[in-house]
């Protein structure tokens, strides 16, 4: 897969040239190496061949488990199956082209030139990256329901158009696709800014003291060094897209269509049909890897390696007065994923009925009351998903490192398919999976349903695909000679990761573990399936809430969950040894 | 409303006398074998404190599910409730999943489709257990003959519409009414894949005014949300003039805090929604379960139900709220949960046929 695998191969270490001892020394450590890491090749294999394997036994037998086909007989010719499966393509391919032409630009403007308060504009997609997609979209309910939704309302009273004038309709199709865009963009920006943030200005200084153009410049070293980067996020944005539950489940249903996983969910009531669901799942899955395999093709045979042992500062573009518009342009996006629907959120929590402007009359405090005084599932909500969001986060980052340094280094046999087992979660649906986790561990020998562990076995599967695309990416662009000097030096591969690569991926590593943190926050999918009374998470308590209509509580508790999920990141960030301190350049 | 509450309660008994309940077919197997009626001791009480707490499976509104949760708690200081809230079709399909991997986390539980304690009844799920109130204050056919559940509570599923976007003299008076081609896109629904309450209503419908009504509905364009306790926000937000069907007490809550909304008891007759509760054979915390159904159903926490939370009583005690209008003098539709159970996955499979979700 790397470009740069000719540099990587094993026997790079001479071993002429090393006194004995440390021959020995570096061989027997090596063994403990091959050790670990085979633990985590197994651990990796019975995460996601597990469920997989349910998946694939149910998929193709009936009840009894015989043999059968009928699944696939019902899917393809059943309309109530197709219409999904058509309505889900459109959007996952609607929102990863929406994302990629917002995303994009925003990444360039932020990473590359001199646009004021460019952290702030990071800060911000990062706070529509933190807000659960689900929740995103009762905010959007709250904004532009036909009748109720505040930007309707203000219109009418603006316009002084008729009450049944509409402006907006968020529950409908483009409704949807727009509101998932809103909450998947941020994974293509964050792609986007870091691959720029990496090139480094001397290729481009280059291309300029060569007689290159600016616009040249950006065609032939910019935009294709960006390139990866990008297809990765269109990638991210139609996987997320075709996999979400939460958003369609909250705008699709009032709208009276189904997507795939509301249709997969809906198989799961009484009395469920898990071989129909198994089936309809593979489908996805085979898509997952025609698409992954297509990038592989169109990327993989480019070199993208940009961190050497030596570059330069990346050289931001000056705008002059455009800074501005820039800056405009950047924020007016912004009013979209966070502060029209942040807005919402603050005034259904203070106000007596959430489709009324609050004033100081409506002002209440009841909501809030409500939700930390009498709701009794608050506090064991929020404990659950603190501790697992923590927990997943910390053993997802360490898998996800550990394989994304064997496949980007080609250390080990059959690296390629630790890759392919790493990537393929990505397209279980999340409800898929929780039932593939379900059959899985409801039955001996080892019982984990009702447990926190089956949660975490869940949200480390789902998140492990972006955790490892996120920690390959940055391999890739991270040149071998660092790790060959420590190699040649006498060190295992497991210091040589510990010492050298590990350090200069601290960023990286700090970013994946918020990245899973937050995505751990955000779960509903395959959470609304495992949980027990015991077990309940945030996200699944405020679907709960959400069925039976209580809005108000429901931005009391996502107002909190937001907050909290903020302090966590800040304080990640802020650890001593990561993000801040190490820089990858030599200025 | 008259004053005197025996004659209120005397016109509550009468008209479910002319809405005969399925209750009494579910004991044929089994006649009088309830246990005797058990009183709350101290000797119960300190061993439910030494549990803790119980856990409520219920499918109730959440606010007045919490809100008898805190009556409980401040009631006896040391055990708490812990509420878990879902659809009741939800919450059957919980329970059945979570007994199928040997988990008993629900330590009681209510369900507004009464069809679930004959499955759970048959399946040996619930053990025998008669509060006192019960035993006393309940009609016979409000009592499992076994003592294994009574009915907790009931509640009509109504039409209902905004006074904001409806005049009173344009507003449906029957189910008829709305299928009339002005209100398309201007109806709220709650669907019966989700709520016991819809279940439970769209039987009742359905065998009254045949299928053919859902199949008319269905070209309504209406608003589709899960829970009967939905579309009544729905119509105080302004999203929506009109439901098809939704909650009773999730009216009156709405107009007791002055939100412009009015029920509508439709010509054809309204569906009856009983909810039982039960103890669960394999509770967890099995001495805080009996504290709490005895609690369930005492007079204090039943007249709470109706006062606070706008649902009807069976306890002969409770007095109705004055300004409702009383069950004698509502047309009820007759509730028959034995065919509700035989029928359900009929019912949701022709219903997502006509409204696609």
């Amino acid at each position: 897969m790397p470009a740069s695998a000719g540099m990587t191969s094993e026997p790079i270490v001479t071993v002429e040239a090393l006194p004995a001892a440390a021959e020995r020394a570096s061989r027997s450590r090596f063994d403990a190496s091959g050790a670990v890491m085979a633990l985590f090749a197994a651990a990796l294999c019975l995460l996601v061949v597990l469920p997989i394997a349910w998946l694939v036994v149910f998929a193709f037998t009936d009840r009894a488990r015989n043999v059968t086909l009928a699944n696939f007989v019902t899917l393809f010719t059943d309309p109530a199956f197709v219409e999904p499966l058509l309505t889900t393509l459109i959007i996952a391919t609607s929102v990863s082209l929406i994302c990629c032409l917002v995303a994009a630009p925003m990444g360039w403007i932020v990473a590359r030139t001199d646009v004021p308060f460019a952290r702030t504009i990071r800060m911000l997609v990062m706070a529509s990256f933190v807000t659960p997609p689900f929740l995103g979209a009762i905010a959007w309910e709250l904004l532009a329901a036909p009748n109720s939704g505040l930007l309707n309302q203000l219109y009418r009273a603006a316009s002084g158009a008729g009450p049944d004038t509409v402006l907006f309709n968020i529950y409908s199709l483009p409704g949807l696709i727009f509101v998932i865009s809103c909450y998947t963009f941020p994974y293509v920006f964050v792609l986007v800014a870091n691959a720029l943030d990496r090139i480094p200005g001397d290729l481009e200084d280059a291309s300029t003291m060569l007689g290159g153009s600016a616009w040249r410049t950006a065609r032939r070293v910019t935009i294709p060094l960006a390139l990866p980067a990008l297809a990765a996020g269109a990638l991210v944005a139609f996987l997320q897209a075709m996999t979400l539950f939460g958003s369609p489940a909250i705008l699709a249903l009032p709208a009276g269509f189904h997507t795939m996983t509301t249709k997969i969910w809906s198989l799961f009531q009484y009395p469920p049909k898990p071989e129909l669901a198994a089936a309809a799942a593979l489908p996805l899955l085979l898509l997952t890897v025609a698409l992954l395999r297509a990038q592989a093709f169109v990327l993989g045979r480019r070199g993208y390696t940009v961190i050497g042992g030596k570059s330069g500062a990346p050289r931001l573009v000056r705008l002059g007065w455009l800074r501005w518009p820039a800056l405009a342009l950047a924020l007016a996006m912004l009013c979209l994923p966070v502060f029209l629907p942040y807005g919402a959120l603050v005034n259904a929590a203070f106000s007596r009925i959430p489709s009324q402007l609050m004033t100081l009359d409506t002002l209440t405090l009841h909501n809030v009351k409500f939700v930390f005084f009498e709701l009794s599932a608050t506090k064991l909500a929020m404990k659950n998903t603190f501790l697992l969001g923590a927990l997943a986060a910390t053993c997802g980052t360490l898998l996800a490192l550990v394989i994304a340094y064997l496949t980007a280094r080609a250390a080990v046999t059959g690296h390629r398919v630790l890759g392919f087992l790493a990537t393929a979660p990505i397209a279980i649906p999340g409800i898929v999976l929780g039932v593939g986790l379900f059959l899985a561990y409801t039955r001996g020998p080892i019982v984990l349903y009702g447990t926190l562990w089956i949660l975490l076995l869940a949200y480390l599967t789902i998140e492990l695909p972006a955790a490892y695309q996120q920690l390959q990416s940055s391999f890739r662009a991270l040149a071998p000679e660092l790790e060959e000097a420590s190699r040649i030096l006498g060190a295992s591969r497991l210091e040589t990761l510990r010492t050298i690569t590990a350090p200069l991926l601290g960023p990286s590593l700090v970013a994946t573990w918020c990245f899973i943190f937050v995505a751990v926050v955000r779960e509903l999918s395959a959470a609304v399936i495992l949980f027990t009374s015991e077990t309940k998470v945030l996200s699944v308590l405020i679907f709960d809430l959400k069925e039976s209509g209580d809005l108000a509580a429901i931005s009391v508790l996502g107002l909190t969950m937001l907050i909290l999920t903020a302090a966590v990141i800040v304080a990640a960030n802020r650890l001593p040894g990561f993000g801040g301190g190490i820089r990858l350049r030599n200025n | 409303m008259g004053p005197a509450p025996n004659c209120t309660r005397r016109r509550i008994l009468q008209g479910l006398a002319a809405a005969p309940l399925a209750l009494p077919m579910l004991g044929r197997t089994a006649v009088a074998a309830a246990p005797p009626a058990t009183k709350v001791t101290p000797e119960l009480i300190a061993a439910a404190r030494k549990e803790g707490k119980a856990i409520w499976y219920t499918s109730v509104d959440l606010p007045v599910a919490e809100r008898i949760g805190k009556a409980f708690e401040s009631k006896y200081p040391g055990v708490a409730m812990r509420v878990e809230r879902s659809g009741a079709e939800r919450l059957f399909q919980r329970i059945g999943q979570e007994y199928a991997s040997n988990i008993h986390a629900v330590d009681f539980v209510n369900s507004s489709d009464a069809a679930h304690f004959i499955v759970w009844k048959r399946d040996g799920l619930l053990a025998p257990y008669v509060p006192e109130d019960v035993a006393q204050h309940y009609p016979a056919e409000h009592r499992d003959p076994d003592g294994l559940f009574a009915t907790w509570r009931a509640t009509l599923s109504v039409i209902g519409y905004s006074t904001k976007l409806v005049k009173p003299e344009e507003a449906p008076n029957s189910f008829a009414d709305l299928l009339d081609p002005k209100w398309s896109g201007k109806i709220v629904k709650a669907h019966p894949g989700y709520s016991g309450t819809i279940m439970t209503a769209t039987y009742q419908v359905a065998r009254d005014l045949g299928w053919e009504y859902f199949e008319k509905l269905s070209a309504q364009k209406i608003m589709q949300v899960q829970s009967a306790a939905d579309p009544p926000k729905k119509l105080a937000l302004g999203e929506r003039a009109v439901m098809a069907d939704g909650v009773e007490y999730g009216m009156f809550l709405l107009k007791d805090k002055g939100e412009p909304v009015e029920i509508v008891y439709p010509a054809e007759g309204t569906p009856l929604i009983i909810g039982p509760n039960g103890v669960m054979k394999k509770a967890p915390n099995p001495n805080a379960a009996r504290l709490a159904q005895s609690f369930m159903f005492s007079l204090e926490c039943q007249q709470l139900m109706v006062d606070f939370g706008g649902l009807r009583s069976f306890h002969a005690l409770v007095k109705e709220k004055t300004g409702r209008k009383p069950l004698a003098e509502i047309k009820l539709m007759k509730d028959d949960p034995a065919a509700v159970e035989k029928q359900a996955d009929d019912i949701k499979a022709r219903y997502t046929k006509y409204f696609k979700v």
